[in-house]
Order: C-alpha cells, then sequence, then structure tokens
C-alpha cells in the first residue's frame, strides 16, 4: 500500500506552513503532501497542533505563511470559491456539531440540496443511504439529542459523506465520546477506509492508527515531529519525544 | 429552573416565623393611622367614634386587621399550589378595585352617551392603538433583523451605521423621539402626518432595542455550528436564514415578547401628537366633563387587558418551542 504511484498529483500540498495565534506559533513549517486514497492519522500530545493543522486543510483557521493546495487550488485569504473547496471536505468534529432544529435526515439533506442543487427526492435517497452505510437508517426521524453520543456522531459522518467528499477529514471523533460508544464510531471509519476514502484523522485511538493507517504523523508543539508506517512507528520510533508519547498512551 | 426534591417545612407554620410576622404587620398597620378609614367605621361599636377614639381606637383597629391578615396568609398556605395563586390574585384584584373604589367615581359616567364613551373608547381608541402598535413591531422586527446582522458583519459601514442606530435611539427618551421626528423631518421639507410619525417613532425606537435581543440571540448560538456549516460549505446568507435564526428564535422569543407589551404601552405617547388613540381619548374626553379620573382608569383596564392578551400569546409561543427543542 505504502508503493503507491507517486506520479500522480496529491490531493492536498502544504509547504512551509506556519500558523500564529498572536505570539504563539501553533504551526512551524509544516510540510506534506496527501494522495488520493491514503489514510492519514495525525497523533500528538495536545496543543501540539493537530486540529490547528487540519482545521487548516478547509481553512476553519488561517496559516500566515506558506502554502496550502487542495485538489489544485490554493488555500488564501482572498479566495473567491472556498465554498467550492468546502464541499469536496467533509469535516467529522468533535463535539458532533449536528443542526439540532433537524432531523437526522435533515441534517443529511441539507447540504446536498441547498448547496449541491439536488433535488429533495434525490438528496433523500442519497441521505438514506448513507444512513444505512453508517448502521442507524432507523433513526432518520429522530432529532439529534434523542440519540447517543456515538449514533450523533455516526450521523456526523453520513451528513460529510452525503456531500460526495474526496477527503475527510476527523478532528478526534471519539474524544467526546462515552467509552462504550467509541467502537461503533471505529467501525464506521475503519469500513469508510476500506471502502477507499481518502481520509486524514486526528485520533489517539492507536488500534484504529494501526489497522487503517498509511503514514502516522506524530506532532509536538506544533512541527511535525516524525512520519512513518505504522509499523515502523509503533515497533522503532526514531525521536525521543515519539518514544516518549507512545509510552503513555499506550499503557 | 430546578426545583429541589425535598421539601422544607413552610415557614408560615412555624410558630416563631408566625409570631415574628404578626408582630411585624401589627407594626405596619399602627404605624399607617387606618382609624379613620372604612375599618374605624365597621369596628365603631368597639371603639365608639373613630374621631374621638385616641391610642385605643388604632390599636384595635390595627390589631383586627393584622389578625385578618395573618388568617387569611396560613389558611391559604393549606390549599394546593393553583389554588393559592388563584385566591392571590383574587385577593390582590378585589384590593386593587377597592383602591379605585375609594376615588368616589361616578362609573356610569362610562357608559353614558350616544354612543356610550366606552364605545367610543373601544371602537376608536383601541383600535388606533393596536393598528399603530401592530405596524410599529412588524416595522422593529425588520429592522432588528438587518441592524442585528449589521452588527455581526466585518463591514465597517454597515457596523458604524448599526452602532450610531441603536446608540442614538436607545439614548433618547421616547417622548423626545417623537418629537424630533414629528417636528423636525419637515424642516428638511418632508411633511409628515401625525400617525406615521409616531409609527416612525416607535419602530425606531422599538427596533434599536430588538436589534440587540437579536444580536445577543444569534451569537448566543455555539460556534460549532457556523464551522459545520461553513465546512460543508453554506454561504453566509443560507447559514443565518436555514441554521443560526432557527435556533436562535427560542432565544429571542422571551425578550422579544417582553418588547411587543412595552411598546403598546408606550404607543399611548403618541398621544402627544393628537392622535386619536386610547391613551389621548380618555384624557380628551375626560377633562371635558371633569370626569379624567374614570376615563384614566376606563382606558388603564383596556391597557391591561391587551397586555395580558399579549402574555397568553407570548407563553402559548414559547411552549411551542419548548416542546421542539
Amino acid at each position: 500500500m505504502n508503493t503507491k504511484a507517486k506520479n500522480e498529483n496529491p490531493v492536498i500540498s502544504l509547504d512551509g506552513v506556519s500558523k500564529w495565534y498572536g505570539d504563539f506559533q501553533a504551526l512551524k513549517d509544516i510540510n506534506l503532501e496527501i494522495n488520493l486514497k491514503e489514510k492519514i492519522v495525525i497523533c500528538g500530545p495536545s496543543g501540539s497542533g493537530k486540529s490547528t493543522l487540519i482545521r487548516c486543510l478547509n481553512r476553519l483557521e488561517a496559516h500566515q505563511e506558506g502554502k496550502i493546495h487542495v485538489s489544485g487550488v490554493e488555500l488564501h485569504e482572498t479566495m473567491k470559491d472556498v465554498d467550492i473547496v468546502r464541499r469536496d471536505i467533509g469535516m467529522v468534529f468533535q463535539n458532533f456539531n449536528l443542526f439540532p432544529h433537524l432531523t437526522v435526515l435533515e441534517n443529511c439533506m441539507a447540504g446536498p440540496n441547498w448547496v449541491r442543487g439536488i433535488d429533495k427526492k434525490e438528496a433523500e435517497k442519497r441521505a438514506v443511504a448513507m444512513l444505512e452505510q453508517v448502521k442507524i437508517p432507523e433513526q432518520a426521524d429522530k432529532y439529534p439529542d434523542q440519540l447517543s453520543g456515538g449514533q450523533q456522531q455516526r450521523v456526523a459522518i453520513a451528513r460529510s459523506l452525503c456531500m460526495e467528499p474526496k477527503v475527510m477529514l476527523f478532528d478526534e471523533p471519539t474524544s467526546a465520546l462515552d467509552p462504550e460508544m467509541v467502537s461503533e464510531v471505529l467501525d464506521t471509519m475503519v469500513e469508510l477506509a476500506n471502502s477507499g476514502m481518502t481520509m486524514i484523522c486526528v485520533t489517539h485511538e492507536m488500534g484504529f492508527a494501526r489497522q487503517v493507517a498509511d503514514r502516522i504523523i506524530f506532532m509536538a508543539d506544533g512541527e511535525i515531529v516524525e512520519q512513518n508506517t505504522p509499523d515502523e512507528f509503533f515497533n522503532n520510533p526514531k525521536s525521543d519525544r515519539t518514544k516518549t508519547f507512545l509510552d503513555q498512551i499506550l499503557i | 429552573m430546578f426545583v429541589d426534591t425535598v421539601i422544607e417545612d413552610k415557614s408560615l407554620h412555624k410558630p416563631a416565623f408566625l409570631l415574628g410576622l404578626s408582630i411585624t404587620v401589627l407594626a405596619f398597620f399602627f404605624a399607617f393611622n387606618f382609624t379613620n378609614t372604612i375599618f374605624g367605621e365597621f369596628l365603631s361599636p368597639v371603639i365608639g367614634n373613630p374621631q374621638e377614639s385616641g391610642f385605643f381606637g388604632r390599636l384595635v383597629v390595627s390589631f383586627v386587621l393584622s389578625i385578618i391578615f395573618v388568617l387569611n396568609l396560613l389558611l391559604i398556605s393549606f390549599a394546593r399550589l393553583k389554588i393559592q395563586i388563584f385566591i392571590v390574585w383574587i385577593e390582590l384584584f378585589f384590593l386593587f378595585l377597592a383602591f379605585a373604589y375609594s376615588f368616589d367615581l361616578e362609573l356610569a359616567y362610562i357608559f353614558i352617551g350616544e354612543p356610550s364613551k366606552i364605545w367610543l373608547m373601544i371602537s376608536k381608541g383601541l383600535f388606533t392603538t393596536i393598528y399603530i402598535s401592530a405596524v410599529s413591531i412588524a416595522i422593529a422586527t425588520a429592522i432588528a433583523i438587518v441592524g442585528a446582522i449589521a452588527k455581526l458583519s466585518n463591514n465597517g459601514f454597515a457596523y458604524a451605521i448599526a452602532s450610531f442606530y441603536t446608540s442614538l435611539f436607545r439614548g433618547l427618551p421616547l417622548l423626545l423621539q417623537i418629537y424630533l421626528i414629528y417636528m423636525g423631518l419637515p424642516q428638511l421639507g418632508f411633511m409628515i402626518d401625525a400617525i406615521p410619525s409616531g409609527i416612525a417613532a416607535l419602530s425606531l425606537c422599538y427596533g434599536a432595542y430588538m436589534t440587540e435581543i437579536f444580536r445577543a440571540g444569534i451569537q448566543s448560538i455555539p460556534k460549532g455550528q457556523w464551522e459545520a456549516s461553513r465546512a460543508l460549505g453554506f454561504k453566509f446568507g443560507l447559514i443565518l436564514r436555514k441554521i443560526i435564526l432557527p435556533q436562535s428564535i427560542p432565544i429571542i422569543v422571551p425578550p422579544t415578547g417582553n418588547q411587543f407589551i412595552a411598546m403598546l404601552k408606550d404607543s399611548s405617547l403618541v398621544s402627544v401628537l393628537g392622535i386619536w388613540e386610547l391613551m389621548f381619548m380618555a384624557k380628551k374626553i375626560g377633562s371635558k366633563d371633569f370626569n379624567n379620573l374614570e376615563m384614566l382608569l376606563t382606558a388603564a383596564m383596556i391597557y391591561w387587558a391587551l397586555t395580558i392578551i399579549l402574555e397568553m400569546i407570548q407563553a402559548r409561543i414559547e411552549r411551542k418551542y419548548q416542546q421542539k427543542a
């Protein structure tokens, strides 16, 4: 899997990206290329810039230096078509961020119907199919707060998938869940990975990382400290920071 | 609100509290001498001529009054909550009536005349009041939506205009605004009638207050809702219309209802422009025959009834949104 053709253009590329919050530098000279169908897991201690990094990829956050390209389009302050780029990048948040005043089905239909210009019938068909894929079609007519956390996160995944994204970003998707609900969300993500989706996941679920990741990126203090295949990363970490982190997280 | 599941003893049923309350009430009634009121007359078999009863009379009257008061409280305290509320409402209402009765009014005055004065008040005054308020509320709501969006936008012009507007119209007394619009605009060459000026002043003033309510309502929606919408590629207007405003309505409704009620009553201020609404008519009709208080009281009752209706509508809307949320 790691011998993926190098000649195809990366779907996402970062070239010397830096970001500051006031005086605090959250990202330091990040260089990264992500190819179609690649599964990336980003891990690292809290405050290391993982979430900031993936939030820059659909420009929920602005970077100040360097270049980010998504599907060949550069993300910058005065870009005209950020919405078009965003429609191709699905994002799943730690706190789900479902629309509480819409039913599960309406949450899933909103994107395709409102911004993709797909008519209601077609959008509903697609929404039902995606809810089946995340295995909660029977909850379609409920409101988000009637569902468990795990179910809500799966709806959030389905909502993103309805937009038929090229890339899916996951920002600590299981961190807000009760322990017994983590696996149902991870199972959904594994299935998605197996279907060939390009995925970038910020997560501490190392089992998941071992199972699906093509590459694991370890970040600390706003820098990419190390990136490697899961086997190498877990069995043969190079930097001391990685070793310390792994010692703490894999007890 | 959380109502605790542990019920404390009613303080009224504790002897110490009851005693303290009785003494306080007695002191209150004694401090305000009730001997020369209707209560003194009732007790004249005991105290003789109230005027000459002196300290003894004052003590007896206040003693009897405080006994009645405390016994009343004690009896009500045994009733169920809903009945308690009902009884207290009725009692307070009768006290209010007694207060009005003490004016020595000629109530029949309201009903005489052809057409009767109360009918004039309702057919003309009430109609004008409702008309002015309804139009102003509609305009104020529209202003508030635009103003709130402007205040939240990054557009310098929009923000500056909106914040200047809310500052000015929240900063001037409404009465002054009414005069300024009615007398000021003609100076610019715009002739403007009394009713449009009144409506303009009310809408602008309440639009300013409601702008702040709407802004706070929009801001109270978690940032995650904006982020999720943006991540799906929604544009600003769509997010506001379909995601943010629908969620802020339950937050906006209670304070907006208060504004509606306040505006309905403040519409009485446009009477200074000679508009034939409730307040103006009450003053006009009453002063002609020196029956001011009768007509003012009539207007008061009509305003009160109107606001009760508005409160009921508001409660209904709130309940509707609470069920959905």
